[in-house]
């Protein structure tokens, strides 16, 4: 069974993030790269499935620049088989549609039987891309998934979605696509066995011509970052506990009318 | 109708909207001054009172697809339905609230439209002609504007940001029953396994939310915060220490790898506020925070903070409220 993993490599998030001088993208300088947290699920899922069936092959997929190697070599040391790295400049504005467009042609010229994201991506928050690369398939898709168990023969696999108020449990015919929520599983780290290894594994470049993709505009575009605005200063009520609550209420109710 | 503001509509799945839906109306309004602001309800079972509702909330028309394999909710059978019926009204936006499956479908749709999709906006301006939205990224240390190509723009709206629609009593909305083609579905259900009830609203929804972290000391101590959750009608939220330490289930988990939040107050107690917790409530209108630690960095964006000890301060403020409120 060949599993596909979708991943994006996202600013670490305790890393500082500033706008960059077209006012439209970071400044990437100094930050750290990280795995998005949300895709190291999917991963782990994947690896999962894999060693559980005792066969099969695993192969992370990255849309980004250069630097996206290095997040597809970790994905490498966890354990995937190989990588796809989509890497032209024509996708340097690309919005959630046309990235789900070059991912879903890859998806068709790899034909796996499961193709996984995480939820989301905790750099853009979009979190779209898996539903509508399932719509570019005409595949089935179930998002923010707990829990999945692939049947013997690989036809169907049952997942849990999270919804409000509870777990949907669904069987999906294979092909299909699943997104995962925080609560699958816990990622593994990465051996020294696996590290070394990963330095001997193929990441295949890919560019748009290879994947039969013309350049178009995005749908949506960036106008402009901006920063916060300046939240008014907060007020630390000083005093006794009794007395502080007791203000802390009179506060909340008279001052800020919020109960 | 060309031109329209659609509003996919949010229900309970009992045929009424859910509430956020005057929100999105509300905006939806407010941007699309003169063009007709329309709901598209996609539902297995409308009820009367749940039209009435909506045309309330400003909805000049509700395009209600009303059929069993609505339910349970599956894109791939939403998708075709509605894309269905854009392609001949040609609205020009489709906002939905954010929900889970609002999130996906409006991410489906956007595709089989070739659409863009600003997920989790929090404003809108019109700037001649154009609308743009805001919507926090980068674990909401920034914003990004965004803006469209063409038409129809589409949008999820972060629930509790946006001002909802005052009810227009005896407003109504005409209503239409288009006919859909009703695609076969491959996924099946096979069981739906509720949450536990806790009496207390749904974290995403709610308008006060009190949320515990590592200051809690252990998973017995929440109930100090549901005793307060209680007599404020809050929900009760834990960080992702308390969450990862098996405290609380995870989907009470507010923050960058759980749920984003906006209440009208928050009241963090014992949770010292990194990155990926504001990430998720950064937008509450009002932050209160309690934290024995005078430099935890909650303290930094809380409008109201007391450096004290929770186990003290969170009973005390429960019997405060509770005779401000009996009052």
């Amino acid at each position: 069974m060949k599993i596909l993993v979708m991943i994006k490599q996202v600013p670490d998030t305790a890393t500082q993030v500033k706008i960059g001088a077209d006012g439209r993208v970071i400044d990437t300088a100094g930050i750290t790269w990280i795995v998005s947290p949300y895709d190291e699920f999917a991963l782990e899922e994947a690896l999962r499935i894999k060693e559980k069936r005792g066969q099969g092959e695993v192969v992370a997929v990255s849309l980004g620049p250069e630097r996206g190697k290095e997040a597809l070599r970790s994905c490498l040391a966890m354990g995937a088989d190989r990588a796809v790295h989509l890497k032209d400049p024509v996708w340097d504005a690309a919005d959630t549609l046309a990235t789900a467009r070059a991912l879903a042609a890859v998806i068709k010229q790899e034909a796996p039987a499961l193709a996984l994201f995480g939820r989301q991506a905790i750099d853009d928050d979009m979190g779209a891309v898996a539903a509508q690369v399932a719509e570019l398939l005409g595949w089935p898709c179930a998002s923010w998934i707990m829990e999945e168990a692939v049947d013997a023969d690989a036809k169907h696999i049952r997942v849990g979605r999270q919804m409000e108020g509870g777990l949907e449990i669904f069987d999906l015919p294979l092909p299909a696509v699943a997104s995962a929520q925080k609560g699958l599983n816990e990622p593994r780290y990465p051996t020294l066995k696996g590290i070394m290894g990963a330095k001997k594994k193929e990441i295949k470049e890919v560019k748009a011509v290879d994947v039969g993709i013309a350049p178009e505009p995005p749908a949506l575009s960036v106008v402009k970052l901006e920063s916060l605005p300046p939240r008014p200063p907060g007020r630390i009520i000083q005093g006794e506990a009794a007395e502080a609550v007791k203000e802390l209420v009179r506060a909340l109710r008279e001052d800020a009318k919020a109960i | 109708m060309p031109g329209a503001y659609w509003c996919m509509v949010e229900d309970d799945r009992q045929g009424l909207p859910k509430k956020v839906m005057a929100e999105v109306l509300g905006e939806a309004s407010r941007l699309g001054a003169g063009a007709s602001v329309e709901a598209v309800w996609v539902t297995d079972r409308a009820t009367p009172e749940g039209l009435k509702q909506l045309g309330e909330w400003g909805a000049k028309r509700v395009w209600l697809l009303e059929n069993a394999a609505f339910a349970p909710y599956r894109a791939e059978v939403w998708t075709p339905a509605v894309a269905e019926l854009a392609a001949k009204e040609s609205p020009q936006a489709i906002f939905a609230p954010v929900t889970t499956r609002q999130r996906e479908f409006m991410a489906r749709l956007a595709a089989r439209l070739g659409a863009g999709l600003s997920a989790d906006s929090t404003a809108f301006t019109a700037e001649g002609g154009k609308l743009v939205a805001t919507r926090p990224v980068y674990a909401g240390k920034l914003l990004s504007k965004m803006t469209w190509a063409k038409t129809p723009w589409m949008a999820t709206l972060r629930p509790n940001v946006f001002r909802p629609a005052d009810a227009q009593a005896g407003a109504t909305a005409a209503v239409e029953k288009p006919a859909v083609t009703i695609s076969g579905e491959s996924m099946k259900l096979v069981e739906r396994r509720q949450d536990a009830a806790t009496g207390l609203p749904e974290l995403a929804e709610a308008e006060i939310v009190v949320s515990g972290g590592r200051g809690l000391k252990g998973p017995e101590n929440f109930v100090i915060l549901e005793e307060l959750a209680k007599v404020i009608g809050a929900a009760v939220g834990a960080s992702r220490a308390a969450v990862d330490a098996g405290w609380r289930p995870h989907r009470f988990q507010i923050g960058q790898t759980g749920r984003t939040i906006s209440p009208k107050l928050y009241l963090g107690f014992g949770i010292s506020g990194a990155i990926q917790h504001l990430a998720g409530m950064r937008t509450s209108k009002v932050i209160c925070a309690i934290n024995k630690d005078p430099e935890a960095p909650i303290f930094k964006i809380a409008d109201y903070g007391i450096v004290g000890d929770l186990f003290e301060v969170a009973p005390l403020l429960t019997q405060e409220f509770k005779h401000l409120l009996e009052k």
